[in-house]
Parts: C-alpha cells; sequence; structure tokens
C-alpha cells in the first residue's frame, strides 16, 4: 500500500457520476433540525455537580491569602479547591499556565479558586463567600512597554517579556526598498476578536473508581488534550478517555486546553462525583484566547512596469499572561507576508509578548486575516501609485502553478489568476473606473456631493490546503468496517465541529465501496475507540482525514473485491462495485450483491473480518527552526473576493451589499458545505471589517455581551456569490484542498479597499465603524 | 425561595409543575420537560437559541420567568413534527444546507415557523427581519435565508 494517495489513486471515473461533487446534506442535519443532537450542555450524568470558577478580577498582583472556610459550609457545597490545592504541573504551549493560581495573578481572568455544587446557584453562592487578598504589582498592558529594558516581569522565571520572536528574510528587503520605484507604507492596527460560537465551552469530567478519567468536552483536538490533561492533572495519557458530544461550533476555540477542563476533573476528582463546567456567555468572552492583536508597521514596493518587489513587516502580538498555540500565529502571517504573490525581497519580524491582557489564542484563519489586512491594504496602494488597475496589478503578480516561493511553499495546483478575473467580472468591476472618477471630481470641490457613496474593492488569500506541519505528525487515522447488512462504518480520528466534515468523509468512502451515502454510519467522537489524529484545525481535515479515510475504504474494498472473485470465479482486477452490486466489468453476468459478499467472508469457516485501515500524513516539513522556511502543507488553496458597499456620508455607516467570493479549493467533495464554510466566513470577516472589535482595556473586556460585540446578523449580511474555482490538486483526495478558513480573511481588505473607493480614505484600523469611518471622512473634508 | 405551581401545555401536552421563582420558562423546558433542542446561548435575549412558540409568538424562553408561562402554551423545536414528519422549514433547512454546527437551528426554525404561520409567503427581507433575533456563528446565513424562502414559495 502506497503511503501517499496520488491522483491516480483516488481519481473520478470520466464522466463523474459518483457521489463525490453532490450536494449531499450534511448526515446529522435533520438530528439538529429537531433538536434531538445531543451536546455538551445537553449531558446529565447521575450524581452530577456543577462546577464554577472565580477568576481573580485583578491584573498584576501575589496572592496574600485566600478564605475558603465559608464557602465550605455552605450546603450542597462538594468540594472547594485554589492553587494550594492543586499540583503545579504547567502546561499549555509555553508550559506557563496552572489550572489555579497559586502565588501570583497575571491577568483579571486568573483562576483563583473554583467550587462543585449541586446546583449551579449554590455553586455561585458559595464562590462570593471566598475571600482573597492580594498585593497589587505594576501592570503592564501595552506589549510595546511591556519589551521596554527594566519593564515589570509577567513571569519572574523568565529574563523578560518577549516570549518569542520570529525574524524571517528572503531576498535582500534593505537594499530593495532603495531601488524600488514605488513605495508604501502604513501602521495597522488589529483588535481583539471573539470566537463567538454559539454553544459555551463546555468540560464534564468523570472518574471511575479506577482512577481514569472520561472528558466530555468542545475540543478540537482530543488527542493532543489527552497529553495536555496529562501533563496539567499528572496522571497518564492513557487514563485519560475525551468524549466529543455535538459541539456548537468553535472556530479555533478548541485548539488548546483551558484552564478549566484540568479544573473541571480537579473537582471531580475532589467531590468524588462527574463535575460539569459550562462557561456563561460572559466567560466564552473574557476565558477563552480571542484572535490576536496586532500592530503592524508594514512597507511595500514594486517596480514601475508593476512588478511586485518587497515587503517588509514588523509586528508586536499581544499574548497576553500566558501564551497558547496562538504564539505560533507568526508562522501564518509571514507566510502571507512572504508568499501571497511572487514577491522577490521580504523582511518579516514578529514579536509575541507577554503583558497582563487576556491570553490569546487560535482563531479561523490563525494570524491570517491579520496579516492579509495589511498585505492586500498596501497591494492595493501600490496599484494606485503606479497608475495600474487593482486587479491588473494583482493578475501581474499573482501566484502561479506548479512553481516554488522563496519561503520554500511547493505550490502545485493554483487557481488565483482565475479567482481573481471572476470575482472581478462578477462583481461588475468596470463600475468601478466611473465610481473613481466620480469621487475624484468630488474631491476636488473638497466637499463629498452626494450623501451615499458606493465602491468597490478587491483582496485575495492564500492558506494552507493540504495540513500544516506545525507538530512532528501531521496525521490522521481511519478505520473501515463493513458489517452483514451492507452497513459500513467509518472510524475516522478527524473532529467535527459543525463544518461538515464526516459528510464529506461518508461521501469519500461511498465512492471507494461502491455504496450509498445513506450505507455510511461516521463514528467521530471518542478517543477509546477512533485512530489517533492531530485535530481540526489549518483547514486541514478534508484533506487529511479524506486521504486516510480514502485509504482505509480501498483496503476494505480489496478485500471484499478478492472475496467476490472467488465467489464468481474471476479475477479481482476485472471487479467493480458500484451502487451496492459488485460486477464484472467485462460480463455483465457475474454480479454479486455487496453485502451478500461480506455475509460470505463471516459465515463460512475460517472467516474474516471485513475491516480496512488507512493512515495519511502528508509528504510535508516542519520549518526549519532557524530560517522558517520549508513546505509546511501538501496544497495551498486561495481566493479572491470583490466587495461592492456602500458608505453613509453623514453617519460614516458602512453597508456591504455584495461579496462575490471565488475560491480555489482544488475540488468540491461537497460543493453545498464548501460554500457554508465560504458563506460563514464572509460572515466572520463582514463582521471583523465592521463591528466586531473585543474591547480591552487594562486588562479588562468591557463589552462580554452579545449586545455590546456586535456579530453580524441576518440584517447585516450581504448578498453572496460563491464561485467554486477548481484545479484538481495533485494529493488532495479527488483533487480536494482545504477551505474551512480562508472564506473570512479577503473580505475585510476587500471592504477597506472599497471604502478607499468610495470615499478616498484609508483606513488602517478594524473594524471600521461608523464612528471611526465619519471621524475619517471630516478629517479628510475637513483639512482639504 | 418561593415556590409556584403551574400549568404549562407543552407541544400539546399539560403538565403540572412545582417550580422555583427563579426559573426561566428554558430551565424548565430543558431540566424539568427534558426537552433539551431548546438551547441556551446567552441567558440575556441576544442570541436566539432558546426561542420557543409562547401562545404562538417567538420569544427568547431565557427571558420568560417560569410562573408567567403559567395557563399557556408553548410549542418548542420538538413539537413541530406532525406525526414524526418534521415541518417544512426543517426539512428545507436541511436540504439547503442551512446547518452547520446546528446549534442556533432550532432557534432559527422557531422563528421562521412563527413568521410562516402569519405570513405563507414572505419577502427575502421579511424573513431576514423574522430571524434577526437568531445569531448564528457558521452559515452566513445565505443557506438559512433561501431555505425559508422556499418553503414561502412552495
Amino acid at each position: 500500500m502506497p503511503n501517499h494517495p496520488t491522483a491516480q489513486s483516488a481519481q473520478l471515473p470520466n464522466p463523474p457520476t459518483s457521489i463525490i461533487g453532490q450536494r449531499v446534506p450534511k448526515l446529522d442535519a435533520m438530528d439538529k433540525a429537531t433538536g434531538r443532537a445531543e451536546y455538551g450542555h445537553d449531558l446529565h450524568l447521575p450524581g452530577m455537580l456543577y462546577g464554577k470558577i472565580m477568576y481573580s478580577g485583578v491584573p498584576h498582583a501575589r496572592i496574600v491569602s485566600i478564605d475558603v472556610s465559608r464557602a465550605k459550609k455552605l450546603r450542597g457545597v462538594k468540594a472547594v479547591l485554589t492553587g494550594a490545592d492543586n499540583f503545579a504541573h504547567k502546561f499549555g504551549y509555553g508550559a506557563d499556565n496552572t489550572p489555579l493560581k497559586r502565588d501570583k495573578i497575571r491577568t483579571r481572568r486568573d483562576e483563583v479558586a473554583a467550587v462543585a455544587a449541586v446546583d449551579e446557584e449554590t455553586a455561585e453562592e458559595a464562590l462570593e463567600l471566598i475571600q482573597v487578598e492580594y498585593a497589587p504589582l505594576p501592570t503592564l498592558f501595552d506589549p510595546v512597554a511591556a519589551l521596554a529594558e527594566g519593564a515589570p516581569l509577567v513571569h519572574e522565571d523568565k529574563k523578560n517579556n518577549l516570549f518569542t520572536r520570529y525574524d524571517y528574510s528572503h531576498g535582500d528587503a534593505e537594499r530593495a526598498f532603495d531601488s524600488a520605484d514605488v513605495i508604501v507604507e502604513g501602521e495597522f492596527q488589529l483588535p481583539y476578536v471573539a470566537h463567538g460560537a454559539m454553544e459555551t465551552a463546555f468540560a464534564l469530567a468523570s472518574f471511575d473508581l479506577q482512577g481514569r478519567l472520561t472528558l466530555w468536552s468542545t475540543t478540537q483536538i482530543p488527542f493532543l488534550l489527552q497529553r495536555d490533561l496529562s501533563e496539567a492533572l499528572g496522571i497518564p495519557g492513557r487514563d485519560i478517555r475525551v468524549i466529543q458530544p455535538a459541539i456548537g461550533g468553535a472556530f479555533g476555540r478548541g485548539l488548546d486546553v483551558y484552564p478549566f477542563e484540568p479544573i473541571a476533573a480537579l473537582l471531580a476528582k475532589a467531590a468524588g462525583k462527574p463535575v460539569r463546567i459550562a462557561f456563561t456567555r460572559e466567560e466564552e468572552f473574557i476565558a477563552n484566547a480571542a484572535r490576536q492583536p496586532a500592530l503592524i508597521q508594514a512597507r511595500s514596493a514594486a517596480k514601475r512596469d508593476g512588478t511586485l518587489w518587497a515587503r517588509e513587516a514588523r509586528m508586536v502580538l499581544d499574548a497576553g499572561a500566558y501564551v497558547s498555540w496562538g504564539a505560533v500565529t507568526p508562522l501564518v502571517m509571514m507566510e502571507t507576508t512572504a508568499s501571497l504573490y511572487r514577491v522577490p525581497h521580504v523582511k518579516f519580524v514578529a514579536d509575541v509578548v507577554y503583558t497582563n491582557n487576556l491570553p490569546t489564542g487560535a482563531m479561523r484563519g490563525y494570524g491570517n486575516p491579520q496579516s492579509t489586512f495589511y498585505v492586500e491594504t498596501q497591494m492595493d496602494q501600490l496599484a494606485e501609485k503606479l497608475g495600474m488597475d487593482p486587479v491588473e496589478f494583482r493578475l501581474k503578480n499573482a501566484n502561479v502553478p506548479n512553481s516554488e516561493t522563496p519561503q520554500g511553499l511547493k505550490i502545485t495546483s493554483c487557481g488565483l489568476r482565475e479567482c481573481i478575473t471572476e470575482a472581478a467580472e462578477r462583481i461588475g468591476w468596470e463600475r468601478r473606473k466611473a465610481n473613481d472618477e466620480g469621487r475624484k471630481a468630488q474631491e476636488n470641490v473638497g466637499h463629498p456631493s452626494s450623501v451615499v457613496r458606493r465602491g468597490f474593492g478587491i483582496a485575495c488569500t492564500l492558506n494552507v490546503g493540504g495540513g500544516a506541519r506545525i507538530y512532528r505528525s501531521d496525521g490522521c487515522g481511519a478505520t473501515v468496517k463493513v458489517d452483514d447488512f451492507g452497513r459500513v462504518t467509518l472510524v475516522t480520528g478527524s473532529t467535527e465541529i459543525g463544518q461538515g466534515s464526516e459528510t464529506a468523509l461518508a461521501q469519500i468512502v461511498a465512492e471507494a465501496l461502491g455504496v450509498l451515502i445513506e450505507d455510511i454510519t461516521v463514528i467521530n467522537s471518542d478517543t477509546s475507540i477512533k485512530p489517533w489524529d492531530v485535530g481540526t484545525h489549518a483547514s486541514r481535515t478534508t484533506f487529511i482525514a479524506g486521504n486516510a479515510a480514502w485509504l482505509a475504504a480501498k483496503d476494505a474494498n480489496r478485500q471484499i473485491l478478492a472475496a467476490a472473485a472467488q465467489a464468481l470465479g474471476v479475477a479481482p482486477d476485472v471487479l467493480e462495485s458500484r451502487d451496492r452490486m459488485i460486477r464484472a466489468k467485462n460480463d455483465a453476468n457475474k454480479t454479486i450483491a455487496f453485502d451478500k459478499v461480506v455475509r460470505g467472508m463471516h459465515y463460512r469457516e475460517g472467516g474474516v473480518v471485513v475491516i480496512g485501515a488507512g493512515w495519511y500524513d502528508p509528504p510535508t516539513k516542519l520549518v526549519d527552526k532557524d530560517t522558517y522556511k520549508g513546505n509546511i502543507s501538501a496544497a495551498y488553496g486561495f481566493g479572491a473576493q470583490a466587495a461592492e458597499i456602500e458608505v453613509d456620508m453623514e453617519t460614516g455607516k458602512v453597508r456591504v451589499l455584495k461579496i462575490v467570493a471565488a475560491h480555489d479549493l482544488g475540488r468540491a467533495i461537497n460543493p453545498m458545505y464548501v460554500e457554508g464554510q465560504i458563506e460563514g466566513g464572509i460572515q466572520m470577516g463582514v463582521g471583523y471589517a465592521l463591528t466586531e472589535e473585543l474591547l480591552v482595556r487594562e486588562g479588562r473586556v468591557l463589552n462580554p455581551t452579545l449586545l455590546d460585540y456586535r456579530m453580524p446578523t441576518a440584517l447585516d449580511m450581504p448578498q453572496i456569490e460563491t464561485v467554486i474555482v477548481e484545479t484538481a490538486d495533485p494529493e488532495g483526495p479527488f483533487g480536494a484542498k482545504g477551505v474551512g478558513e480562508m472564506g473570512g480573511t479577503p473580505t475585510a481588505p476587500a471592504i477597506a479597499n472599497a471604502l478607499y473607493d468610495a470615499i478616498g480614505v484609508r483606513m488602517y484600523q478594524v473594524p471600521m465603524t461608523a464612528e471611526r469611518v465619519l471621524k475619517a471622512i471630516r478629517e479628510k473634508y475637513e483639512s482639504s | 425561595m418561593s415556590r409556584h405551581h403551574i400549568t404549562l401545555t407543552v407541544n400539546g401536552d399539560a403538565h403540572d409543575l412545582d417550580v422555583d421563582a427563579r426559573r426561566t420558562l428554558l430551565d424548565v423546558l430543558r431540566d424539568e420537560l427534558e426537552l433539551r433542542g431548546t438551547h441556551l446561548g446567552c441567558g440575556t435575549g441576544d442570541c436566539g437559541a432558546c426561542t420557543v412558540l409562547l401562545d404562538g409568538e417567538p420569544v427568547a424562553s431565557c427571558l420568560v420567568l417560569a410562573p408567567d408561562a403559567d395557563g399557556r402554551e408553548i410549542v418548542t423545536v420538538e413539537g413541530l413534527l406532525k406525526n414524526g414528519e418534521p415541518h417544512a422549514v426543517q426539512q428545507a433547512l436541511v436540504a439547503h444546507g442551512g446547518i452547520q454546527c446546528g446549534y442556533c437551528t432550532p432557534g432559527v426554525v422557531v422563528s421562521s415557523v412563527a413568521l410562516l404561520n402569519k405570513n405563507p409567503h414572505p419577502t427575502e427581507s421579511e424573513v431576514r427581519e423574522a430571524i434577526a433575533g437568531n445569531l448564528c456563528r457558521c452559515t452566513g446565513y445565505h443557506k438559512i435565508v433561501e431555505a425559508i424562502l422556499d418553503v414561502g414559495n412552495a
């Protein structure tokens, strides 16, 4: 069996008549539509207790004393824990966090105590009875100030507050700016953004009498969570089972272990009863790891002939008090900086800094929304300085198939040019020119003459589409079992968080075995059953888990065809399996039902179990630890989005009328759910562009409610036209590449570029709220 | 804490209940009646995941105190099936791919049914208005709106 499936191993019959490419409804959709799906919040175990966490509320302090005596006496309280009770095992990406804090508080959301009680009200009441005395320490809320010599230390065991510096270069950026014809520069400010999953984070911990832990969790990384919990709790990973019920959205939230998960386990251990912790909506805003805010100083340069020449970005990323996997987002930011479009000279420096702010982490796009915002803004600015149309400038410098970027990304399939062309044509790009002239005429008279101005903008994206090797393995396992009645069970290591992966994987298995989609059951929710997988991140599941499922199904198919060949008295290689029947290609009389073959394999002497196994780990490398170069992904996805917007000159309000999203995702296994990923991404992108900002002042979240943190509603969303550009990737299952993240990445810069087209104002900060836009309009027209 | 004796008619069945005065209708539906298709998303009426019909009107059940629902008629997402057949809105959301993580879906279904009961052939802007109180973080609403319009056009 080859280690890596190739185009030959997962190609479609021609013409394609299969389940691949069909708009198959999500397998669990009817359960979800009728209220039958069971989420973590719906679980109930006998004797289950309710856990609640007390947060410090102070940003930086020594804990002088904690008095839990009154809380312990409250009727219905079954366990009270503080940092003094639990082990000091450190966990997390930076090994810098503990479940409950023992001596020192580093952020207002630091966990100081936890209670398990018979109901939520009692647990909350108990928290109010806990007395903590703090001795305040000097605070650090500005990451730039945190880098200054002599700044107070967030972690005393480290020599300064710089967690890590990423320093990347190719070509010679310094000299390139000297030899460039046009240069643009700016300072960009990107905010904290919340995942905003509709189901809040959840953990239910239960120990058996042998001391083994079962944790029901909203995690995206069940197997890494085993390891992380093992570190945090000091128990062996083999004694930890993670079960994932239906998960009500995640978007990167579940990529880390958070303190509440080991806390749930510690409470369960202490109380001798199962303990659930379900975040309130407020906790969801303050106690998850939000998208990192970024301060980016950037410049870009081009040659007079329109050749993109150089980019330089220096950024400061606020990790907050503890680093998580969010600390690795510069790898993605650097990829966009170095490899979106062909750019010969690049310098990229990112400092990940400890402060007393909220810990930040992974969120859909993983650094890409931040870096694409500055890259695509500067692409527009360069085009303007060159006197080139922004579409033409992008087309001229676009990535091309079968090329290697100076960073070492091996781009195989690439439809970026097609994406740009499709997006521009379908938005009606030619209208932009007339629009542009109209705006300039207004600027010449020094005031806006119409109340509502219209604008058009475009922006592109590059995203890993064939996994991302950020761990030593980027692998996923799968098994496919076939039973007597032709029911096929795929057990996949991958994690479903709503994106529809189980349906795409079922389509792949149905195609491989020649059975129907309704014959497939997918099991993906229990570490004690499913094979290992890295987790759902980096848009990897269809590509990686899809290839693993394909290999497992083909393994089972091989066994079944061999048995069928025996039954029919033909060679296995003349057989094909379609529509639950196995037939000889060369003899219409030689047919046998798929399930009958399987029964025959069971009901005989020397029978066998019909089960196939597959493991897929893509042919990629960890990036070099010094140069950050290397082919991190087995395929790359591309996209272009064009926006048509209106700006109200009197209020500054931006209304997005339409987004055309053209994305190269290799091949759509299920176009309906590909569109769903892109449309949902656009919604996050519209929020990023216009309304979403977690307001953090002195480490405190000012807007931790869904009323004050504005996610787009159905009324806020534009018309969306999705164009699927298919390039048939040679390594992807049936040519597919990942699509999970990129839908939301180019939206905000496309809108910002449209805003410039509409009113001639450049925004270097998102969200572009009405207040900020109005201020910019006033500055422009009052100063001219 | 005072307790109240109340009668709720939920999905056609009458229930006599003895509830704590602080309990919301959502608490009672989920914890007492085990109708867990109605979801808690925020507890402050901002997200719409807990939407149910109260005397035919869509309400955020997290904002209704259980004693205030005494004697009234409630329909939850589970109550929309007729003889085991899902409601047209449920079928359309499935067919159009308007469901991803699904956590908001029961609320979206109930709001949509409330709209279609009053206005069987809504326009797109009426549909968007009707579900504006139901936050969805996955879909961008595009396929949800398509699905509801499809039911209206049938």
